[in-house]
Protein backbone atom coordinates (compact mmCIF):
# COMPACT_ATOMS: atom_id res chain seq x y z
CA UNK A 1 0.00 0.00 0.00
CA UNK A 2 1.21 3.16 -1.06
CA UNK A 3 0.97 6.28 1.39
CA UNK A 4 0.97 9.15 -1.61
CA UNK A 5 -1.27 11.20 -1.82
CA UNK A 6 -2.54 10.60 1.43
CA UNK A 7 -4.53 13.62 3.04
CA UNK A 8 -3.02 13.71 6.59
CA UNK A 9 -5.56 16.71 7.46
CA UNK A 10 -8.58 14.27 6.91
CA UNK A 11 -7.27 11.31 8.38
CA UNK A 12 -6.03 13.63 11.84
CA UNK A 13 -10.23 14.78 11.37
CA UNK A 14 -11.54 11.11 11.31
CA UNK A 15 -9.25 10.32 14.32
CA UNK A 16 -10.00 12.84 16.46
CA UNK A 17 -13.60 12.92 15.90
CA UNK A 18 -14.17 9.00 16.38
CA UNK A 19 -12.37 9.12 19.41
CA UNK A 20 -14.58 12.40 20.61
CA UNK A 21 -17.67 10.38 19.70
CA UNK A 22 -16.44 7.36 21.19
CA UNK A 23 -15.93 9.40 24.75
CA UNK A 24 -19.52 10.58 24.60
CA UNK A 25 -20.42 7.30 24.13
CA UNK A 26 -18.47 5.62 26.83
CA UNK A 27 -19.40 8.64 29.79
CA UNK A 28 -23.10 7.64 28.36
CA UNK A 29 -22.68 4.11 29.01
CA UNK A 30 -21.24 5.08 32.60
CA UNK A 31 -24.15 6.58 33.37
CA UNK A 32 -26.42 3.90 34.68
CA UNK A 33 -23.45 2.13 36.00
CA UNK A 34 -22.75 4.54 38.03
CA UNK A 35 -26.51 5.80 39.25
CA UNK A 36 -27.36 2.01 39.61
CA UNK A 37 -25.45 2.34 43.00
CA UNK A 38 -27.51 5.38 44.25
CA UNK A 39 -30.46 4.30 46.76
CA UNK A 40 -33.28 2.62 45.14
CA UNK A 41 -36.71 4.06 45.03
CA UNK A 42 -37.54 1.27 47.52
CA UNK A 43 -34.86 2.41 49.67
CA UNK A 44 -35.78 6.14 49.80
CA UNK A 45 -39.68 5.48 50.13
CA UNK A 46 -38.93 3.63 53.44
CA UNK A 47 -38.32 6.64 55.44
CA UNK A 48 -41.92 7.20 57.17
CA UNK A 49 -41.52 9.42 60.74
CA UNK A 50 -41.68 8.11 63.37
CA UNK A 51 -44.01 8.98 67.08
CA UNK A 52 -42.32 8.85 70.56
CA UNK A 53 -44.77 9.21 73.45
CA UNK A 54 -42.33 10.61 76.14
CA UNK A 55 -45.15 11.37 78.90
CA UNK A 56 -43.39 8.18 81.13
CA UNK A 57 -40.23 9.15 80.63
CA UNK A 58 -38.52 9.74 83.64
CA UNK A 59 -35.23 12.33 84.10
CA UNK A 60 -32.17 10.09 83.31
CA UNK A 61 -34.15 8.26 81.54
CA UNK A 62 -34.05 7.15 77.61
CA UNK A 63 -36.13 5.95 75.14
CA UNK A 64 -34.30 4.25 71.65
CA UNK A 65 -36.45 4.49 68.64
CA UNK A 66 -35.60 3.86 64.92
CA UNK A 67 -35.89 6.64 61.87
CA UNK A 68 -35.07 5.32 58.11
CA UNK A 69 -32.57 2.39 59.67
CA UNK A 70 -30.74 4.63 62.22
CA UNK A 71 -31.20 4.88 65.84
CA UNK A 72 -32.43 7.80 67.39
CA UNK A 73 -32.14 8.48 71.48
CA UNK A 74 -34.75 10.30 72.99
CA UNK A 75 -33.52 11.36 76.70
CA UNK A 76 -35.25 13.62 79.24
CA UNK A 77 -32.60 15.61 81.26
CA UNK A 78 -33.01 17.08 84.61
CA UNK A 79 -33.08 20.84 85.84
CA UNK A 80 -29.34 20.38 86.92
CA UNK A 81 -28.01 18.54 83.43
CA UNK A 82 -29.59 21.30 81.77
CA UNK A 83 -28.18 24.26 83.46
CA UNK A 84 -24.86 22.08 83.14
CA UNK A 85 -24.56 22.51 79.27
CA UNK A 86 -24.42 26.38 79.90
CA UNK A 87 -20.89 25.92 81.77
CA UNK A 88 -18.81 23.18 79.95
CA UNK A 89 -18.66 25.33 76.50
CA UNK A 90 -15.25 25.88 76.81
CA UNK A 91 -14.28 21.98 77.08
CA UNK A 92 -16.19 21.44 73.45
CA UNK A 93 -15.54 21.70 69.70
CA UNK A 94 -18.75 23.67 68.93
CA UNK A 95 -20.59 24.44 72.04
CA UNK A 96 -22.67 26.94 69.99
CA UNK A 97 -24.17 24.33 67.23
CA UNK A 98 -22.49 26.50 64.65
CA UNK A 99 -22.30 24.12 61.89
CA UNK A 100 -25.59 23.81 60.49
CA UNK A 101 -25.83 20.88 58.74
CA UNK A 102 -26.57 18.98 62.42
CA UNK A 103 -29.13 19.85 63.62
CA UNK A 104 -32.34 22.20 62.62
CA UNK A 105 -32.94 26.34 62.98
CA UNK A 106 -35.78 25.75 65.58
CA UNK A 107 -33.58 24.24 68.08
CA UNK A 108 -31.51 26.16 70.88
CA UNK A 109 -28.09 26.68 69.73
CA UNK A 110 -26.60 25.26 73.39
CA UNK A 111 -29.08 22.58 74.70
CA UNK A 112 -30.19 21.62 71.21
CA UNK A 113 -33.61 21.02 71.22
CA UNK A 114 -37.33 22.20 71.48
CA UNK A 115 -37.74 21.86 75.22
CA UNK A 116 -34.93 22.27 77.53
CA UNK A 117 -35.45 18.67 79.18
CA UNK A 118 -36.82 16.35 76.30
CA UNK A 119 -33.28 15.97 73.79
CA UNK A 120 -33.50 14.51 70.41
CA UNK A 121 -30.61 13.23 68.72
CA UNK A 122 -29.69 10.82 65.85
CA UNK A 123 -27.78 8.05 67.56
CA UNK A 124 -24.62 7.68 65.28
CA UNK A 125 -21.24 8.72 65.63
CA UNK A 126 -20.14 11.37 63.49
CA UNK A 127 -16.96 9.78 63.19
CA UNK A 128 -17.00 6.90 61.71
CA UNK A 129 -21.11 6.04 62.46
CA UNK A 130 -20.73 3.30 65.60
CA UNK A 131 -23.69 3.80 68.23
CA UNK A 132 -22.32 5.92 71.32
CA UNK A 133 -23.37 4.48 74.56
CA UNK A 134 -25.30 6.77 77.18
CA UNK A 135 -22.74 7.15 80.24
CA UNK A 136 -23.30 8.49 83.67
CA UNK A 137 -20.23 10.07 83.30
CA UNK A 138 -18.36 10.70 80.55
CA UNK A 139 -15.57 12.83 82.01
CA UNK A 140 -15.82 14.39 85.74
CA UNK A 141 -16.04 17.91 84.19
CA UNK A 142 -18.44 16.76 81.80
CA UNK A 143 -21.33 14.60 83.98
CA UNK A 144 -23.37 12.75 81.75
CA UNK A 145 -23.46 12.05 78.20
CA UNK A 146 -22.75 9.75 75.35
CA UNK A 147 -19.33 7.58 74.39
CA UNK A 148 -18.33 6.01 71.35
CA UNK A 149 -16.64 2.48 71.50
CA UNK A 150 -15.35 2.21 68.39
CA UNK A 151 -12.84 5.02 68.92
CA UNK A 152 -13.19 6.84 72.08
CA UNK A 153 -15.31 10.24 70.64
CA UNK A 154 -17.19 11.28 73.53
CA UNK A 155 -20.23 13.75 73.30
CA UNK A 156 -22.06 15.98 76.23
CA UNK A 157 -25.71 15.46 76.92
CA UNK A 158 -26.76 17.88 74.44
CA UNK A 159 -24.74 15.68 71.78
CA UNK A 160 -22.29 18.05 71.30
CA UNK A 161 -18.70 16.80 70.59
CA UNK A 162 -15.37 16.97 73.38
CA UNK A 163 -12.76 18.51 72.34
CA UNK A 164 -9.48 15.80 71.88
CA UNK A 165 -11.78 13.51 70.38
CA UNK A 166 -11.48 11.86 67.17
CA UNK A 167 -15.32 13.04 65.86
CA UNK A 168 -15.04 17.01 64.34
CA UNK A 169 -19.21 17.53 64.67
CA UNK A 170 -21.98 17.55 67.31
CA UNK A 171 -24.70 14.64 67.17
CA UNK A 172 -26.81 15.23 64.52
CA UNK A 173 -30.44 16.28 66.02
CA UNK A 174 -33.02 15.05 63.53
CA UNK A 175 -36.20 16.76 62.35
CA UNK A 176 -38.89 16.50 64.88
CA UNK A 177 -41.77 18.21 66.48
CA UNK A 178 -44.12 18.00 69.23
CA UNK A 179 -47.77 16.40 68.20
CA UNK A 180 -49.17 17.70 71.87
CA UNK A 181 -47.21 18.20 74.88
CA UNK A 182 -46.15 14.39 75.72
CA UNK A 183 -45.83 12.87 71.61
CA UNK A 184 -42.87 13.62 69.69
CA UNK A 185 -42.89 13.06 65.55
CA UNK A 186 -39.48 12.16 64.59
CA UNK A 187 -38.96 13.07 60.70
CA UNK A 188 -41.28 15.79 60.23
CA UNK A 189 -39.73 19.65 61.05
CA UNK A 190 -41.74 21.81 63.36
CA UNK A 191 -44.74 23.29 62.64
CA UNK A 192 -45.05 20.50 59.36
CA UNK A 193 -47.27 18.36 61.09
CA UNK B 1 9.00 -39.88 18.41
CA UNK B 2 6.92 -40.84 20.69
CA UNK B 3 3.17 -40.20 20.22
CA UNK B 4 3.54 -37.57 23.31
CA UNK B 5 6.56 -35.78 21.76
CA UNK B 6 4.53 -35.57 18.65
CA UNK B 7 0.85 -34.02 20.50
CA UNK B 8 3.51 -31.60 21.66
CA UNK B 9 5.02 -30.87 18.33
CA UNK B 10 0.94 -30.53 17.40
CA UNK B 11 0.54 -27.94 20.26
CA UNK B 12 3.68 -26.27 19.80
CA UNK B 13 3.02 -25.35 16.01
CA UNK B 14 -0.40 -23.46 16.85
CA UNK B 15 0.57 -22.47 20.64
CA UNK B 16 3.89 -21.77 22.42
CA UNK B 17 3.24 -24.14 25.18
CA UNK B 18 7.05 -25.30 25.20
CA UNK B 19 7.96 -21.54 24.92
CA UNK B 20 6.18 -20.39 28.21
CA UNK B 21 7.26 -23.39 29.64
CA UNK B 22 10.91 -23.06 29.74
CA UNK B 23 11.09 -19.54 29.72
CA UNK B 24 8.81 -19.64 33.50
CA UNK B 25 9.90 -22.71 34.81
CA UNK B 26 12.70 -25.12 33.06
CA UNK B 27 14.75 -22.29 31.80
CA UNK B 28 13.98 -19.57 34.10
CA UNK B 29 16.96 -18.92 36.28
CA UNK B 30 16.82 -18.36 39.45
CA UNK B 31 19.61 -17.25 41.76
CA UNK B 32 20.76 -19.96 43.89
CA UNK B 33 20.92 -18.80 47.29
CA UNK B 34 16.87 -18.25 48.34
CA UNK B 35 16.69 -19.05 51.72
CA UNK B 36 13.61 -19.21 54.02
CA UNK B 37 12.09 -15.94 53.03
CA UNK B 38 11.82 -17.12 49.58
CA UNK B 39 9.24 -19.57 50.19
CA UNK B 40 6.00 -16.71 50.92
CA UNK B 41 5.83 -15.79 47.22
CA UNK B 42 4.52 -20.16 46.28
CA UNK B 43 2.73 -19.70 49.61
CA UNK B 44 0.56 -16.68 47.99
CA UNK B 45 -0.40 -18.60 44.97
CA UNK B 46 -1.36 -21.49 47.02
CA UNK B 47 -3.58 -19.76 49.20
CA UNK B 48 -5.17 -17.52 46.51
CA UNK B 49 -6.15 -20.98 44.76
CA UNK B 50 -7.67 -22.13 48.08
CA UNK B 51 -9.71 -19.11 48.23
CA UNK B 52 -11.02 -19.40 44.96
CA UNK B 53 -12.09 -22.98 44.91
CA UNK B 54 -13.28 -22.51 48.71
CA UNK B 55 -15.31 -19.31 46.81
CA UNK B 56 -16.69 -20.70 44.32
CA UNK B 57 -17.84 -24.11 46.51
CA UNK B 58 -19.20 -21.48 49.36
CA UNK B 59 -21.16 -19.36 46.56
CA UNK B 60 -22.99 -22.20 45.82
CA UNK B 61 -24.80 -22.54 49.40
CA UNK B 62 -24.91 -18.82 50.41
CA UNK B 63 -27.31 -16.94 50.12
CA UNK B 64 -26.12 -13.28 49.24
CA UNK B 65 -29.80 -11.08 50.94
CA UNK B 66 -30.14 -9.15 54.67
CA UNK B 67 -32.68 -11.63 54.92
CA UNK B 68 -30.92 -15.44 54.37
CA UNK B 69 -27.37 -14.37 54.74
CA UNK B 70 -26.54 -15.19 58.28
CA UNK B 71 -28.83 -18.15 58.11
CA UNK B 72 -27.59 -19.63 55.08
CA UNK B 73 -23.57 -18.93 56.96
CA UNK B 74 -25.48 -21.07 59.74
CA UNK B 75 -26.79 -23.54 56.98
CA UNK B 76 -23.82 -24.12 55.38
CA UNK B 77 -22.11 -24.73 59.18
CA UNK B 78 -23.96 -27.04 59.90
CA UNK B 79 -26.41 -28.88 57.01
CA UNK B 80 -23.95 -28.78 54.26
CA UNK B 81 -22.03 -31.73 53.46
CA UNK B 82 -18.06 -30.33 54.27
CA UNK B 83 -19.85 -26.81 55.01
CA UNK B 84 -17.73 -26.21 57.73
CA UNK B 85 -14.50 -27.44 56.52
CA UNK B 86 -15.08 -25.13 53.46
CA UNK B 87 -15.82 -21.91 54.95
CA UNK B 88 -12.97 -22.46 57.70
CA UNK B 89 -10.70 -22.73 55.07
CA UNK B 90 -12.25 -20.03 53.30
CA UNK B 91 -11.99 -17.97 56.67
CA UNK B 92 -8.43 -19.11 57.95
CA UNK B 93 -7.04 -18.20 54.16
CA UNK B 94 -8.54 -14.97 54.52
CA UNK B 95 -5.86 -14.46 57.86
CA UNK B 96 -2.80 -16.74 56.35
CA UNK B 97 -3.34 -14.99 52.94
CA UNK B 98 -1.90 -11.80 54.95
CA UNK B 99 -0.09 -13.79 57.34
CA UNK B 100 2.17 -14.93 53.98
CA UNK B 101 2.10 -11.15 52.45
CA UNK B 102 2.96 -9.40 55.17
CA UNK B 103 6.44 -11.73 55.23
CA UNK B 104 6.57 -12.06 51.40
CA UNK B 105 6.45 -7.90 51.53
CA UNK B 106 8.91 -7.65 54.74
CA UNK B 107 11.11 -9.88 52.47
CA UNK B 108 11.10 -7.08 49.84
CA UNK B 109 12.11 -4.67 52.69
CA UNK B 110 15.38 -6.44 54.04
CA UNK B 111 16.40 -7.66 50.93
CA UNK B 112 16.11 -4.68 49.06
CA UNK B 113 14.02 -6.36 46.49
CA UNK B 114 12.08 -3.29 45.69
CA UNK B 115 15.02 -1.41 43.97
CA UNK B 116 16.00 -0.77 40.51
CA UNK B 117 14.96 -2.34 38.29
CA UNK B 118 12.46 -4.19 40.50
CA UNK B 119 10.33 -0.98 41.06
CA UNK B 120 6.88 -2.29 38.84
CA UNK B 121 7.38 -5.82 40.52
CA UNK B 122 6.90 -3.53 43.91
CA UNK B 123 4.34 -1.53 42.34
CA UNK B 124 2.26 -4.31 41.46
CA UNK B 125 2.90 -5.96 44.52
CA UNK B 126 1.22 -3.20 46.43
CA UNK B 127 -1.75 -3.08 43.85
CA UNK B 128 -2.23 -6.50 45.16
CA UNK B 129 -2.25 -6.19 48.75
CA UNK B 130 -4.74 -2.99 48.18
CA UNK B 131 -6.96 -5.03 45.88
CA UNK B 132 -6.82 -8.21 49.08
CA UNK B 133 -7.42 -5.86 51.96
CA UNK B 134 -10.86 -4.53 49.48
CA UNK B 135 -11.11 -8.28 48.73
CA UNK B 136 -10.66 -8.99 52.65
CA UNK B 137 -13.39 -6.25 53.63
CA UNK B 138 -15.88 -6.79 51.50
CA UNK B 139 -15.77 -10.84 52.42
CA UNK B 140 -16.14 -9.69 55.84
CA UNK B 141 -19.43 -8.45 55.43
CA UNK B 142 -20.80 -10.94 53.90
CA UNK B 143 -21.55 -12.97 57.23
CA UNK B 144 -23.95 -10.38 58.41
CA UNK B 145 -23.37 -10.67 61.66
CA UNK B 146 -23.04 -8.16 63.76
CA UNK B 147 -18.87 -7.51 63.46
CA UNK B 148 -19.56 -7.48 59.46
CA UNK B 149 -22.12 -4.76 59.88
CA UNK B 150 -20.29 -2.24 62.51
CA UNK B 151 -16.99 -2.93 60.63
CA UNK B 152 -18.70 -2.26 57.17
CA UNK B 153 -20.12 0.93 58.80
CA UNK B 154 -16.83 2.24 59.77
CA UNK B 155 -14.69 1.79 56.67
CA UNK B 156 -16.97 2.65 54.56
CA UNK B 157 -17.78 6.30 56.36
CA UNK B 158 -14.08 6.74 56.27
CA UNK B 159 -15.11 8.28 52.66
CA UNK B 160 -17.39 10.69 54.57
CA UNK B 161 -14.10 12.69 54.95
CA UNK B 162 -13.99 13.66 51.34
CA UNK B 163 -14.87 17.58 51.24
CA UNK B 164 -18.29 18.56 50.02
CA UNK B 165 -19.41 15.38 48.43
CA UNK B 166 -18.55 12.76 51.43
CA UNK B 167 -21.68 12.47 52.99
CA UNK B 168 -23.45 11.99 49.33
CA UNK B 169 -20.52 9.39 48.40
CA UNK B 170 -20.95 7.18 51.27
CA UNK B 171 -25.03 7.20 50.60
CA UNK B 172 -23.67 6.00 46.91
CA UNK B 173 -21.07 3.29 47.95
CA UNK B 174 -24.09 1.88 50.86
CA UNK B 175 -27.23 2.42 48.02
CA UNK B 176 -28.78 3.11 50.88
CA UNK B 177 -29.47 5.79 54.41
CA UNK B 178 -27.59 2.60 55.83
CA UNK B 179 -25.59 -0.21 56.14
CA UNK B 180 -28.51 -2.95 54.06
CA UNK B 181 -29.15 -5.58 51.72
CA UNK B 182 -28.51 -2.76 49.00
CA UNK B 183 -24.82 -2.84 50.46
CA UNK B 184 -24.71 -6.34 50.65
CA UNK B 185 -25.54 -7.35 47.49
CA UNK B 186 -22.85 -5.04 46.02
CA UNK B 187 -20.43 -6.39 48.03
CA UNK B 188 -21.28 -9.63 47.35
CA UNK B 189 -20.69 -9.01 43.38
CA UNK B 190 -17.62 -6.94 44.07
CA UNK B 191 -16.27 -10.10 46.15
CA UNK B 192 -16.76 -12.96 43.96
CA UNK B 193 -16.23 -11.22 40.46
CA UNK B 194 -14.87 -8.03 39.99
CA UNK B 195 -12.15 -7.90 42.69
CA UNK B 196 -10.73 -11.38 42.21
CA UNK B 197 -10.95 -10.91 38.14
CA UNK B 198 -8.59 -7.36 38.90
CA UNK B 199 -6.53 -9.84 41.84
CA UNK B 200 -5.62 -12.12 39.14
CA UNK B 201 -4.65 -9.76 36.53
CA UNK B 202 -2.57 -8.37 38.51
CA UNK B 203 -0.88 -11.40 39.92
CA UNK B 204 -0.16 -12.14 36.43
CA UNK B 205 1.52 -8.60 35.74
CA UNK B 206 3.27 -9.00 38.96
CA UNK B 207 4.89 -12.41 37.94
CA UNK B 208 5.33 -11.12 34.22
CA UNK B 209 7.57 -8.39 35.37
CA UNK B 210 9.49 -10.53 37.92
CA UNK B 211 10.45 -12.72 35.27
CA UNK B 212 11.40 -9.88 32.76
CA UNK B 213 14.18 -8.74 35.73
CA UNK B 214 14.70 -12.02 37.05
CA UNK B 215 14.49 -12.35 41.08
CA UNK B 216 16.58 -10.91 43.52
CA UNK B 217 18.45 -12.62 46.41
CA UNK B 218 19.56 -12.58 49.70
CA UNK B 219 22.75 -11.18 49.19
CA UNK B 220 20.98 -8.09 46.52
CA UNK B 221 23.69 -8.59 43.75
CA UNK B 222 22.49 -8.97 40.30
CA UNK B 223 23.17 -12.65 38.89
CA UNK B 224 22.70 -11.36 35.30
CA UNK B 225 25.68 -9.70 35.43
CA UNK B 226 28.29 -12.82 35.72
CA UNK B 227 26.83 -15.62 32.47
CA UNK B 228 28.71 -18.71 31.58
CA UNK B 229 29.31 -18.77 27.25
CA UNK B 230 25.67 -20.39 27.18
CA UNK B 231 24.50 -16.94 28.72
CA UNK B 232 23.06 -18.79 32.02
CA UNK B 233 24.10 -16.66 34.89
CA UNK B 234 26.66 -18.64 36.72
CA UNK B 235 24.26 -17.91 40.13
CA UNK B 236 21.22 -19.08 38.77
CA UNK B 237 19.43 -22.26 38.80
CA UNK B 238 16.52 -23.20 36.96
CA UNK B 239 13.37 -22.74 38.55
CA UNK B 240 11.75 -26.16 37.63
CA UNK B 241 13.29 -28.90 39.46
CA UNK B 242 14.97 -26.73 41.82
CA UNK B 243 12.65 -24.35 43.37
CA UNK B 244 9.48 -26.25 42.65
CA UNK B 245 10.91 -29.16 44.76
CA UNK B 246 12.20 -26.75 47.54
CA UNK B 247 8.78 -25.12 47.57
CA UNK B 248 6.53 -27.73 48.30
CA UNK B 249 8.81 -28.29 51.16
CA UNK B 250 7.62 -24.85 52.43
CA UNK B 251 3.73 -26.33 51.55
CA UNK B 252 4.12 -29.33 53.56
CA UNK B 253 4.96 -26.65 56.71
CA UNK B 254 2.57 -24.16 55.45
CA UNK B 255 -0.16 -26.42 55.73
CA UNK B 256 0.95 -28.10 58.73
CA UNK B 257 0.08 -25.16 60.36
CA UNK B 258 -3.18 -24.46 58.23
CA UNK B 259 -4.95 -27.42 58.94
CA UNK B 260 -3.83 -27.30 62.88
CA UNK B 261 -5.73 -23.92 62.59
CA UNK B 262 -8.48 -25.04 60.98
CA UNK B 263 -9.13 -28.23 62.99
CA UNK B 264 -8.27 -27.14 66.18
CA UNK B 265 -8.80 -23.32 66.50
CA UNK B 266 -10.79 -22.56 63.42
CA UNK B 267 -12.03 -18.69 64.69
CA UNK B 268 -8.10 -18.24 66.03
CA UNK B 269 -8.68 -17.35 68.94
CA UNK B 270 -10.95 -15.01 67.80
CA UNK B 271 -8.56 -13.13 65.52
CA UNK B 272 -9.96 -14.73 62.50
CA UNK B 273 -13.61 -14.67 63.94
CA UNK B 274 -14.23 -12.00 66.15
CA UNK B 275 -17.08 -13.09 68.60
CA UNK B 276 -19.72 -10.70 67.97
CA UNK B 277 -19.67 -11.89 64.40
CA UNK B 278 -21.56 -14.85 65.90
CA UNK B 279 -24.39 -13.03 66.19
CA UNK B 280 -27.04 -11.60 63.46
CA UNK B 281 -26.04 -7.71 62.21
CA UNK B 282 -28.32 -5.44 64.40
CA UNK B 283 -28.48 -1.97 62.90
CA UNK B 284 -29.31 -0.52 66.10
CA UNK B 285 -26.39 -1.73 68.37
CA UNK B 286 -22.99 -1.76 68.09
CA UNK B 287 -20.43 -3.90 69.47
CA UNK B 288 -19.28 -3.08 72.87
CA UNK B 289 -15.81 -2.96 71.61
CA UNK B 290 -15.15 -2.66 67.67
CA UNK B 291 -12.31 -3.52 66.02
CA UNK B 292 -11.15 -5.03 62.72
CA UNK B 293 -9.32 -8.13 62.08
CA UNK B 294 -5.74 -8.36 62.93
CA UNK B 295 -4.39 -7.87 59.91
CA UNK B 296 -6.11 -4.23 59.75
CA UNK B 297 -5.50 -3.03 62.84
CA UNK B 298 -2.20 -1.33 62.16
CA UNK B 299 -3.56 1.11 59.87
CA UNK B 300 -6.52 0.94 62.04
CA UNK B 301 -4.58 2.59 64.74
CA UNK B 302 -3.20 4.87 62.83
CA UNK B 303 -6.42 6.33 62.10
CA UNK B 304 -7.37 6.52 65.50
CA UNK B 305 -4.09 8.24 66.95
CA UNK B 306 -5.33 11.58 65.24
CA UNK B 307 -7.50 13.35 66.55
CA UNK B 308 -9.31 14.84 64.35
CA UNK B 309 -11.86 12.81 61.55
CA UNK B 310 -10.25 14.07 58.26
CA UNK B 311 -6.69 14.08 59.52
CA UNK B 312 -7.08 10.79 60.58
CA UNK B 313 -8.06 9.40 57.45
CA UNK B 314 -5.64 10.95 55.46
CA UNK B 315 -2.90 9.89 57.85
CA UNK B 316 -4.43 6.23 57.61
CA UNK B 317 -4.38 6.55 54.10
CA UNK B 318 -1.00 8.31 53.89
CA UNK B 319 0.40 5.05 55.71
CA UNK B 320 -0.69 2.59 52.98
CA UNK B 321 0.66 4.89 50.17
CA UNK B 322 4.09 5.79 51.33
CA UNK B 323 4.41 1.69 51.07
CA UNK B 324 4.12 2.93 47.10
CA UNK B 325 7.20 4.99 47.04
CA UNK B 326 9.60 2.53 49.22
CA UNK B 327 11.46 2.19 45.63
CA UNK B 328 12.49 5.38 45.51
CA UNK B 329 12.49 6.18 49.01
CA UNK B 330 15.63 3.67 50.05
CA UNK B 331 18.67 5.25 48.66
CA UNK B 332 21.58 2.97 50.45
CA UNK B 333 24.19 2.54 47.76
CA UNK B 334 23.52 -1.73 48.99
CA UNK B 335 20.69 -3.39 48.29
CA UNK B 336 20.21 -6.63 51.34
CA UNK B 337 20.32 -6.12 54.84
CA UNK B 338 23.29 -8.26 54.56
CA UNK B 339 25.65 -4.98 53.69
CA UNK B 340 24.10 -2.66 55.36
CA UNK B 341 24.70 -1.04 58.69
CA UNK B 342 23.98 -1.09 62.43
CA UNK B 343 21.47 1.86 62.08
CA UNK B 344 19.49 0.64 59.01
CA UNK B 345 19.22 -2.60 61.29
CA UNK B 346 18.48 -0.77 64.75
CA UNK B 347 15.47 1.48 62.51
CA UNK B 348 13.79 -1.67 60.63
CA UNK B 349 13.80 -3.10 64.04
CA UNK B 350 12.04 -0.55 65.61
CA UNK B 351 9.91 0.13 62.80
CA UNK B 352 8.99 -3.74 62.84
CA UNK B 353 7.85 -3.34 66.66
CA UNK B 354 6.22 -0.25 65.94
CA UNK B 355 4.31 -2.14 63.12
CA UNK B 356 3.38 -5.41 65.87
CA UNK B 357 2.43 -2.35 68.52
CA UNK B 358 0.45 -0.96 66.14
CA UNK B 359 -0.95 -4.05 65.23
CA UNK B 360 -2.02 -4.80 68.99
CA UNK B 361 -3.33 -1.58 70.27
CA UNK B 362 -5.39 -1.60 67.17
CA UNK B 363 -7.34 -4.59 68.95
CA UNK B 364 -7.87 -2.89 72.02
CA UNK B 365 -10.15 -0.17 73.02
CA UNK B 366 -8.77 3.18 73.35
CA UNK B 367 -7.76 4.60 76.20
CA UNK B 368 -5.69 8.00 76.98
CA UNK B 369 -2.37 6.04 77.38
CA UNK B 370 -2.71 4.18 74.88
CA UNK B 371 -3.77 6.72 72.31
CA UNK B 372 0.04 8.46 73.50
CA UNK B 373 1.69 5.07 72.57
CA UNK B 374 -0.67 4.95 69.03
CA UNK B 375 0.72 8.65 68.39
CA UNK B 376 4.29 7.45 69.16
CA UNK B 377 4.20 4.62 67.18
CA UNK B 378 2.40 6.10 64.53
CA UNK B 379 4.89 8.80 64.29
CA UNK B 380 8.13 6.52 64.03
CA UNK B 381 5.98 4.48 60.93
CA UNK B 382 6.47 7.88 59.32
CA UNK B 383 9.71 8.60 60.24
CA UNK B 384 10.79 5.61 59.20
CA UNK B 385 10.04 6.45 55.76
CA UNK B 386 10.86 10.01 56.01
CA UNK B 387 13.17 11.38 56.48
CA UNK B 388 14.86 8.26 57.59
CA UNK B 389 14.93 5.81 54.43
CA UNK B 390 16.38 8.89 51.99
CA UNK B 391 18.84 10.15 54.54
CA UNK B 392 20.59 7.19 56.64
CA UNK B 393 23.17 6.35 54.02
CA UNK B 394 24.81 9.39 54.82
CA UNK B 395 25.20 8.23 58.10
CA UNK B 396 25.24 4.32 58.21
CA UNK B 397 28.46 2.31 57.34
CA UNK B 398 27.92 -0.42 54.86
CA UNK B 399 29.86 -3.49 54.19
CA UNK B 400 30.91 -4.33 50.40
CA UNK B 401 28.97 -6.22 48.62
CA UNK B 402 30.41 -9.30 46.75
CA UNK B 403 30.69 -9.32 43.30
CA UNK B 404 28.53 -12.72 43.30
CA UNK B 405 26.01 -14.53 45.31
CA UNK B 406 27.35 -16.26 49.03
CA UNK B 407 26.79 -19.50 50.21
Amino acid sequence: MSNDGVDNGRRRFLLWSTSAVGAVGAVGIAVPFVKSWSPSARAQAAGAPVEVDVSKLKPGQAIKTEWRGKPIFVIRRSAADVSNLEKIGSLLKDPESSNPAQQPTYVDKVKRSIKDDVMVVVGICTHLGCVPQQKEQVEPAIGGGFFCPCHGSKFDLAGRVLAGVPASDNLEVPPYTYLSDSVILIGVDKGAA
Amino acid sequence: MTRTQQLIGWIDDRFPLTKVWNEHLAEYYAPKNFNFWYFFGSLALLVLVNQLLTGIWLTMHYNPSAEGAYESVEYIMRDVPYGWLLRYMHSTGASAFFIVVYLHMFRGMIYGSYRKPRELVWLFGMVIFVLLMAEAFMGYLLPWGNMSYWGAQVIINLFSAVPVYGDELVTWIRGDFLISGATLNRFFALHVVALPIALLLMVFLHIVALHAVGSNNPDGVEIKKLKDDKGIPLDGIPFHPYYTVKDIVGVAGFLFFFCMIIFFFPDGGGFFLEPPNFTPANNLKTPEHIAPVWYFTPFYSVLRAVPDKDLGVVAMGLSLVILFFLPWLDRSPVKSIRYKGPIFKLALALFVISFFILGYLGMKAPTPGRTVMAQITTAYYFFFFFPFLPFYHKFDKTKPVPERVTD
